[in-house]
């Protein structure tokens, strides 16, 4: 059985389709990823899956369990951290984690036993008896996590996790989902990134506008998308030619010049290390000086370009949250 | 408790009364572990009315002639009393704003809890702060010379009744905070219809000294039945049909929008 299933979800407000028939297959044990610019419709399909919005059209499942009739069970199976962070200000961590487990009915001494557990889990444990407004913005979204999994949820919901938080809380935060996945619970992540995506999940489907406009793995969507890029620019104009059959060994696809330079190449490689080196050598030994060497990955704006014709930005330019 | 009752059955799903006063339990103690935390609404929410009772006795008391009351503090106290728990109620639309704005009513709505008692959770601390409240302006009043001139039991029966009808206020301050888009909006919302309400009203003068139709008005203001039950119970006269009507205020506030504000709030997301 899939752990989400989404059937022709619609959900409109006044003239916006915030969604316009998705539908969508989560496996069990797996980690999904939600890939879509501001205004996509992210927020709105957790929101519908999670029971906090009931749907113009269509259907959801969780384990099973349909959304809109029994979203009572449905909330027994699932942990939400919504896209800002939802925690008490004035409690502390542990209190956050504990008050969690009060709602769930949990005895006292597994109320304790669970926040202990999820603050060393989370890195939290020294922050544990600080009220939760001094904790900075990573950790505050690590605990807002945290309180998500006090009850052990099958189907986790992780809206733009990472959204607003520096490279180095977001590796961290990174660490922390994967090894969620590792454990067996699903999850369904909202992402702006692309390469947050590529990382974490093993699905993606991207949106725009309230629908699917590609699904798969993170290979067969960059494989659609062109994968990464190589730009090449050089010295002397002259030596164009020889750069281009020098290189072209070591690249994927096609190498083209670029329409605005006469001394610049770009052309598709495969992802992973060890190309550069290569091209920088075989550039070498053509006689051919470089003046850069860059590695282009593609970025959500690309796969938007690619696959919608249009900017990410125009896409989503009357996205906000209301 | 059939208010509890018949509002589990507005949710979603019929869950079991047990769930709902568990819940709201564990709802209320959230908002009164962090009530000493947060300070500066302590403070807020005592001086303000303590400020009330002594600005408007020692301004007004010497200066304001009410028939059949040698003593304006007399008169007055009740009506500071009924202002000062209406206006507690305001806290109610402001706290649920506040966790609206900060993503945790979506985070509520997403755990297997009994939806209504959020809110009622939410109301009965809202309630058990107004008490404190009450008391420390209760003492303050005593010191300045106010005293119960009926029977003790009648003095508690005027605070039951204020404290009633304030909690009926509060259901009124939910749905606003359910309605409002910012913590902002609530603050304006919750408060400014206050104004009007306890000023035309019975509450510091005479209706009968008002103009004709604002007289009309500030007769038919449940406010002032309020004020005016409370004023003779606390001054030991006779009450006519103000306790009455004040109740039925009360229990019709309640009724009315606790039924509305659970209906909302199961469509209210950030
Ligand atoms: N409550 C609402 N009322 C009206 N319109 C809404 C509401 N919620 C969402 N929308 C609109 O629906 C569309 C989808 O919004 P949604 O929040 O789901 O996008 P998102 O992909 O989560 O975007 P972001 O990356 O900015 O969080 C947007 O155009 C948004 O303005
Ligand atoms: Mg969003």
């Amino acid at each position: 059985m899939s752990a989400v299933v989404a059937e022709g979800l619609k959900k409109h407000y006044g003239d916006t389709r915030a969604l316009d028939g998705l539908d969508m297959e989560v496996a069990q044990g797996t980690v999904y990823g939600l890939l879509g610019p501001n205004g996509a419709g992210k927020t709105t399909a957790v929101k519908v899956m999670t029971t906090l919005v009931k749907p113009t059209d269509g259907r959801a499942w969780i384990d099973g369990i349909d959304v809109a009739e029994n979203p009572r069970v449905v909330r027994t199976r699932i942990g939400l951290t919504g896209q800002y962070a939802a925690v008490e200000e004035r409690l502390t961590g542990r209190e956050n984690l504990e008050l969690i487990g009060r709602y769930f009915h949990h005895a006292g001494t597994e109320r304790s036993a669970r926040a202990i557990e999820l603050l060393a889990m989370f890195d939290l444990t020294e922050a544990g008896d600080r009220v939760a407004n001094t904790y900075s913005g990573g950790m505050r979204r690590r605990l807002d996590i945290a309180m998500s999994l006090v009850a052990r949820p099958s189907v986790l919901f992780l809206d733009e996790p990472t959204t607003g938080l520096d490279p180095r809380s977001r590796l961290a935060m990174w660490d922390f989902i994967e090894r969620l996945g590792d454990e067996g619970t699903t999850v369904l992540l909202t992402t702006q990134y692309l390469e947050e995506a590529d990382y974490l999940a093993e699905q993606i489907m991207v949106i725009d506008r309230g629908r699917k406009i590609a699904e798969g793995t993170s290979d067969q969507l960059k494989d659609q998308i062109g994968g990464d890029k190589v730009r090449v620019t050089i010295v002397k104009p002259e030596n164009i030619q020889r750069a281009k059959e020098a290189i072209a060994p070591l690249c994927v696809g096609t190498v083209e010049q670029d329409p605005q330079s006469a001394l610049t190449l770009t052309a598709p490689i495969n992802a992973g290390g060890g190309v550069v080196p290569g091209i920088i050598r075989a550039l070498d030994d053509a006689g051919v000086d470089v003046v850069d060497v860059e590695v282009r990955r593609p970025t959500l704006d690309d796969v938007f370009l690619v696959l919608t014709g249009h900017a990410a930005e125009a896409a989503g330019g009357d996205g906000e949250d209301g | 408790m059939a208010i509890a009752r018949s509002t589990a059955a507005i949710g979603d799903d019929v869950i079991g009364l047990r769930n709902v006063i568990t819940d709201s339990m564990t709802e209320a103690g959230r908002h009164l572990r962090i009530l000493p935390r947060n300070v500066e609404l302590l403070i807020f929410a005592t001086i303000q009315p303590v400020m009330f009772v002594l600005l408007f006795s020692y301004i007004f008391g010497g200066s304001i002639q009410i028939p059949g009351y040698d003593d304006y503090d007399q008169y007055l106290m009740p009506g500071i009393f009924a202002q000062s728990v209406v206006f507690g109620s305001a806290f109610t639309s402001i706290g649920i704003a506040e966790d609206l704005s900060k993503g945790l009513i979506d985070r509520l709505r997403s755990l297997p809890i009994a939806q209504s008692s959020v809110l009622i959770g939410r109301t009965i601390s809202d309630l058990l702060r107004n008490i404190i409240t009450f008391v420390i302006m209760l003492v303050v009043a005593f010191l300045i010379g106010f005293r119960f001139e009926g029977s003790l039991w009648a003095a508690l029966l005027a605070t039951l009744l204020l404290l009633f009808f304030s909690y009926g206020l509060s259901w009124v301050q939910a749905l606003i905070g359910l309605s409002v888009s910012s913590v902002e909006a609530a603050n304006s919302a919750g408060f400014i219809w206050m104004f009007p309400m306890t000023f035309v009203s019975s509450a510091f003068i005479d209706t009968s000294t008002l103009p004709g139709w604002l007289q009309e008005v500030a007769d038919a203001n449940p406010f002032t039945h309020l004020t005016n039950a409370a004023r003779a119970l606390y001054n030991g006269n006779p009450v006519g049909n103000s306790v009455w009507l004040s109740l039925a205020w009360s229990v019709g506030l309640v009724a009315v929008f606790a039924t509305l504000s659970i209906r909302k709030f199961n469509e209210t997301s950030s």
